[in-house]
């Protein structure tokens, strides 16, 4: 499970993992901003931010090929749209759109891998984030790992009762046989859902969480927003001038 | 002296016509470790979901001398807590550390507090070293004893654990068992494991078809309803 890793590599003490998460926060989305934005001398612009990121993990002393590879997950989703691109005549704009969605993804894999959740929720809470949606973020994360274990069992379960018949008769009961555990396994999630909601209320939950995590400012964190936020617009200036 | 918990002609019908308790009478005195027994759906859970306030029907519940109505509910909830079967489902936050201050943080500690609060409760269970871990990688053992802390974090009076065995390997239930003893609130088990039952409760309350048709020992509700497995020989 990916957010299992993160969530080990979140847990990490170099200096980038030490800092407020709202400062990461803002980082990453000027940097975002930076990215989208751009439209000229992407290929220098995009191996300079590639480079930044590259730096930014090895400090966060996290494995870079893993790291790097992970990122990797939004490619087949871009490379969809891509290749519309390409077959419409315009290869460049498919390459701009995956070299973007790869610098993005890689990102934000950074700011998730050194920020454990908790802080990260409590950072975007305190950046003015919608808390339904914190909540939502929150509990899918949660129970994530609790509804893939309880699709494995089934799958098991299925397995075990000759669940193998290949060719395209095998096909069609086994899409018939995967629809219904698709459902038993939402059927599941709803009561589950349930007995979520009444633990919580058990403990006089009021409608909201109330933060135990306080986040502090410190100098450290200032110098790292000011650097955050000027590096990728000072990248993206200086190579649009040299151009 | 007043009891812990008094009930009165409690009546309770779920939306679908299901009537899951028809009169029921009940009470609890301080130090006491009640035994809920009978069949799967005679009623216990929907019992025990009265007790704080998250169902509620007809006749009377009072807990600590509070009726458990909307006005009283949060201070009801503070002195009595509640330990679902299914660890899972209670342990909803990120960390074990933030899961057992939950409590403390709604019944409005500041958020300082409430961390000692929850460490001190994961002191208690033997759990402190699982603090800032996820609820995920604990074993079912673990994940019970931080849903039990999650309870004592709030310093209630009162424990209701919905099969708190359930889950358990026997050194697990054997660990449980010595936790539970340990802690001096008045205990309701809703369970079915008898060796459970009679290690723990003084006393055993039969539900059938959503009434209490009787009280006794544990023994006396094991001979009276064979409510008691032990394997035949088949050797």
């Amino acid at each position: 499970m990916h957010h299992v890793t993160l969530d080990q590599w979140s847990r990490g003490a170099s200096v980038l993992h030490r800092r407020d998460p709202r400062v990461k926060i803002a980082a990453v989305l000027m940097f975002l901003v930076v990215l989208a934005t751009a439209h000229r001398e992407l290929a220098w612009l995009g191996a300079a931010l590639f480079t930044v990121l590259c730096v930014a993990a090895r400090q966060a002393r996290l494995p870079l090929r893993g790291a790097l590879a992970r990122a990797g997950v939004v490619l087949p989703f871009t490379a969809v749209f891509a290749g519309v691109s390409w077959l419409a005549g315009d290869p460049a704009r498919g390459a701009v759109l995956v070299m973007k969605s790869y610098l993005s993804a890689l990102a934000v894999l950074l700011l998730v891998s050194t920020t454990p959740l908790p802080a990260l929720l409590r950072g975007f809470e305190m950046t003015g984030a919608p808390r339904f949606l914190l909540m939502v973020a929150q509990f899918l994360y949660r129970y994530l790992f609790v509804i893939s274990e309880e699709a494995q069992h089934m799958r098991k379960a299925a397995l075990a009762r000759g669940a193998t018949v290949g060719g395209l008769a095998g096909n069609a009961a086994r899409f018939r046989a995967a629809a219904g555990a698709l459902a038993v396994l939402f059927a599941r999630s709803y009561g589950r859902a349930e007995e979520i909601h009444r633990a919580m209320l058990a403990r006089s939950f009021p409608g909201y969480f109330r933060p135990l995590i306080e986040l502090h400012l410190h100098g450290g964190d200032v110098i790292f927003l000011v650097l955050g936020v000027v590096t990728p617009v000072a990248l993206r200036v200086l190579i649009e001038r040299a151009a | 002296m007043s009891p812990l918990v008094l009930v009165r002609g409690l009546r309770y019908q779920y939306d679908d016509g299901t009537l899951a308790l028809n009169g029921v009478n009940f009470r609890l005195e301080a130090g006491e470790t009640v035994a809920l027994l009978g069949a799967n759906g005679s009623g216990k859970t929907t019992f025990a979901l009265h007790l704080n306030g998250l169902l509620s029907g007809q006749g009377t519940v009072e807990v600590c001398g509070l009726p458990v109505n909307p006005k009283n509910v949060v201070e009801v909830r503070r002195k009595i807590g509640l330990v679902f079967q299914d660890s899972e489902s209670q342990l909803f936050m990120p960390t074990v550390l933030e899961d057992v201050a939950f409590g403390p943080l709604n019944h409005g500690l500041s958020p300082k507090e409430a961390a000692q609060r929850a460490m001190a409760a994961l002191e208690q269970v033997g759990m402190a070293a699982a603090a800032g871990k996820a609820p995920y990688h604990l074993s079912a053992g673990e994940k019970k004893r931080v849903a039990i802390a999650g309870i004592l974090a709030v310093e209630p009076d009162i424990l209701v654990l919905d099969e708190p065995t359930t889950f358990l390997d026997p050194p697990g239930q054997r660990a449980l068992a010595q936790l539970l003893s340990a802690l001096p609130q008045a205990k309701i088990l809703i369970t079915h494991d008898m060796q459970f039952a009679r290690a723990m409760c003084s006393r055993a309350a039969f539900f059938r078809n959503g009434v209490i048709v009787e009280e006794g020992s544990v023994e006396q509700m094991a001979q009276r309803y064979e409510w008691d497995f032990i394997a035949p020989r088949t050797t």
